[in-house]
């Protein structure tokens, strides 16, 4: 009688223990979570009120103001006026979507791959979009099927959401048949299309001259810069959408983690999930390329830290890498907007800065646990 | 006071009246009165505005804007292609000066939609280009005047040259290289800047079988046997100077290497094609041409 009593009481205390803990957990993701939103919203604050031309937050809510049709709150200069709504807002609202498309996209696909490697840069999207583009850049005018008639400045992002596309589809094609889709194929295919795609681009370099070779150079390290509200709202939903529907995938990603055969007996469509991810990658990382060149860095770095954070349940980690991306690429730009004045750095340069030796820290720290 | 600070505009406005300064404030600002707050973009550009003695109007100038040395202290904004709009707007500007090449485009739109008065100065690698370039600055900077003068100047300077080659047969094989930090240094081709410069001071580009710079295999370099190598004062010291290229063993049974010709120029000078192009030409002639050209 007291035997069992002290054992059920046992059970009951290591029942609580656990339900505890998991609570702890929980209120701990929540405050992660909320923190993230807070960095994010901060960070927007930021972009929208720092840069070269000084606009003091009662101006910046005054021209905010006259733009929604509620009058101007004092009297703002027009030059505030246009480098408020015209060029930091669309840039900075371009930040936040290509952070989240970049971030979530690399999320995904470490999940899917099981390798905390991944970035949507290994399907091939970032290096068929570079190729496309480098066409553009080096041989200009001179391209065929009378897309010639197609504006310059408009020519180069449709080539490089193209060539993004159409690397993807063939990495796919070359990993699929009998409606199977081997990841381990596709991992490797997408390397050898890397590889081939970045001699096409060295060719280019080649024949290039002096000029050409630069704007290249230029458009591989990236940047927000010259993104107007026609262009960011065009391309918006092709970001956003794929960005937002990768959240739904949280279930099968945490099943996949498992391996999967494992995941097939869970009820986890996994050939379903693996188009899906490929192809909702593809979609916001090929939009978000054409508009800003090729970012590195985020799609990897983004996703570890909010494992080290907040742990490896896609149901927190994809919302997490929606939010702590945009606010690293919103950071980014910032100074790379403000660092050499009045110049401005390729964003690039400031991801890989920071991404290169955090993530080599990464693999110290891991080395160190054993874990590999 | 006030009509001390702005003498031009304050007789004006007593001596006309109403309509006078009606007048004033609607036409485009009076010559004296021209842009003071200038961005140029462009070497040349930036050397035209020095050239004019119109430096004091500048506040900022281009990563391409080396010469006169003085430029190189103004700040910078940035590599001509790869411009941001904001910054160049924290300046203030009331006039924008701006290369033909300078971008990127959604760049230069934007600018344009800031309602700031843009200039592009077109950019034609010939000595009608030179001046055209000189007469478009100085009409954007209200100094005509100036301009006419400086243009003057520049093509008394080439029709010397000129009239100095005048009836030439031979025109020396020139070879142009350009030192791209490590690996094979770049020759120039056909429809290059250099191309046109040689061209110019009696000379002609070699190799020209492609247009462009390229990296050229040193048995091409062999086979193309220049008698002058015209290189940036930057890439000679790159290549380690004119001793160096010349024991390079591409280049070493070259016409160039018996006679010792190496010659080195500023590159902004020698390929700008702004008010120093004359002075690039002549010294490049002095070295095709050293008959027609001595004594000058």
């Amino acid at each position: 009688m007291t035997e069992s009593l002290g054992a059920s009481l046992a059970v009951n205390a290591e029942e609580t223990d656990a339900a505890a803990r998991m609570r702890r957990r929980e209120a701990r993701t929540r405050l992660s979570l909320a923190g993230m939103a807070a960095l994010l919203i901060a960070c927007l604050l930021l972009s929208v009120g720092l840069g070269a031309v000084a606009i003091p937050p009662l101006e910046a809510l005054s021209v905010l103001s006259a733009r929604l049709g509620l009058g101007a709150l004092t009297d703002h200069t027009p030059v505030q006026e246009t480098v408020l709504w015209s060029l930091r807002l669309p840039r900075a609202l371009l930040g936040v979507l290509v952070g989240a498309a970049l971030a979530i996209s690399g999320a995904a696909m470490q999940g899917l791959f099981r390798n905390p490697l991944a970035d949507p840069g290994l399907i091939g999207v970032s290096t068929g979009a570079a190729l496309a583009a480098a066409l553009v850049i080096v041989l200009g005018g001179a391209v065929p099927f009378g897309l010639g008639t197609i504006p310059g400045d408009l020519l180069l992002p449709l080539a490089a959401f193209g060539g993004g596309l159409v690397a993807v589809a063939l990495v796919y094609r070359i990993a699929s048949h009998d409606g199977r889709t081997e990841v381990a194929t596709m991992l490797l295919a997408g390397i050898a299309l890397n590889a081939v795609a970045g001699a096409a681009i060295g060719v280019l370099v080649f024949i290039s001259d002096d000029q050409a070779l630069r704007d290249l150079n230029f458009w591989l390290l990236g940047s927000l810069g010259g993104v107007t509200w026609d262009r960011l709202l065009l391309v918006a939903p092709l970001m956003l959408g794929p960005a937002l529907l990768t959240l739904a995938l949280a279930r099968p990603l945490n099943a996949l983690l498992f391996g999967e055969t494992d995941a097939l007996h869970l009820g986890i469509d996994v050939e379903q999930t693996k188009r899906l991810v490929v192809l909702l990658s593809a979609l916001a990382v090929g939009s978000s390329v054409a508009l800003t060149g090729v970012i590195g860095f985020v799609g990897l770095v983004v996703p570890h830290l909010v494992r080290l954070t907040i742990g490896p349940d896609h149901r927190v980690l994809l919302p997490a890498a929606l939010m702590l991306g945009p606010s690293l690429l919103l950071l980014a730009d910032l100074l790379a907007r403000t660092l050499v004045l009045p110049a401005e750095l390729p964003i690039g340069i400031l991801t890989s800065c920071v991404g290169g030796p955090f993530f080599l820290w990464l693999l110290l720290r891991r080395r160190g646990l054993g874990i590999w | 006071m006030i009509d001390s600070a702005r003498p031009g505009r304050g007789r004006l406005t007593l001596g006309i009246g109403l309509v006078g300064a009606i007048l004033t404030a609607l036409a485009p600002p009076a010559q004296a009165e021209g842009p003071h707050r200038v961005v140029s973009i462009g070497g040349a550009v930036t050397e035209i505005v020095y050239a004019l003695g119109a430096e004091d109007r500048l506040v900022a100038v281009d990563s391409t804007s080396s010469h006169p040395p003085a430029a190189e202290d103004l700040p910078d904004v940035g590599y001509m292609r790869q411009l941001a709009a904001e910054p160049i707007l924290a300046l203030g500007p009331d006039l924008l000066l701006v290369i033909e090449d300078a971008g990127p485009p959604e760049v230069i739109a934007q600018l344009h939609a800031t309602g700031v008065p843009i200039v592009t100065v077109p950019d034609e690698p010939t000595i009608d280009g030179v001046l055209d370039k000189v007469r478009r600055v100085a009409a954007a900077l209200g100094e005509d005047e100036a301009g006419e003068t400086l243009a003057g100047k520049i093509r008394t300077a080439h029709d010397a040259v000129t009239a100095r080659l005048e009836g030439i047969t031979e025109r020396p094989h020139v070879l142009f290289l350009m030192s791209m930090g490590g690996g094979a240094p770049l020759a120039a081709g056909a429809d290059t800047s250099a191309a046109a410069v040689i061209e110019m001071a009696g000379g002609q580009v070699t190799p020209n079988d492609f247009s462009g710079f390229k990296p050229v295999s040193p048995e091409a370099l062999a086979m193309a046997a220049p008698d002058v190598v015209l290189v940036s004062e930057r890439t000679l010291e790159a290549l380690g100077g004119a001793e160096a290229i010349l024991t390079r063993p591409d280049l070493a049974n070259s016409p160039a290497a018996r006679t010792g010709r190496v010659v080195a120029m500023d590159a902004l000078m020698l390929l700008g094609f702004g008010p120093r192009t004359p002075d690039a030409v002549a010294t490049l002639a002095e070295a095709l041409h050293p008959d027609r050209m001595s004594g000058r």
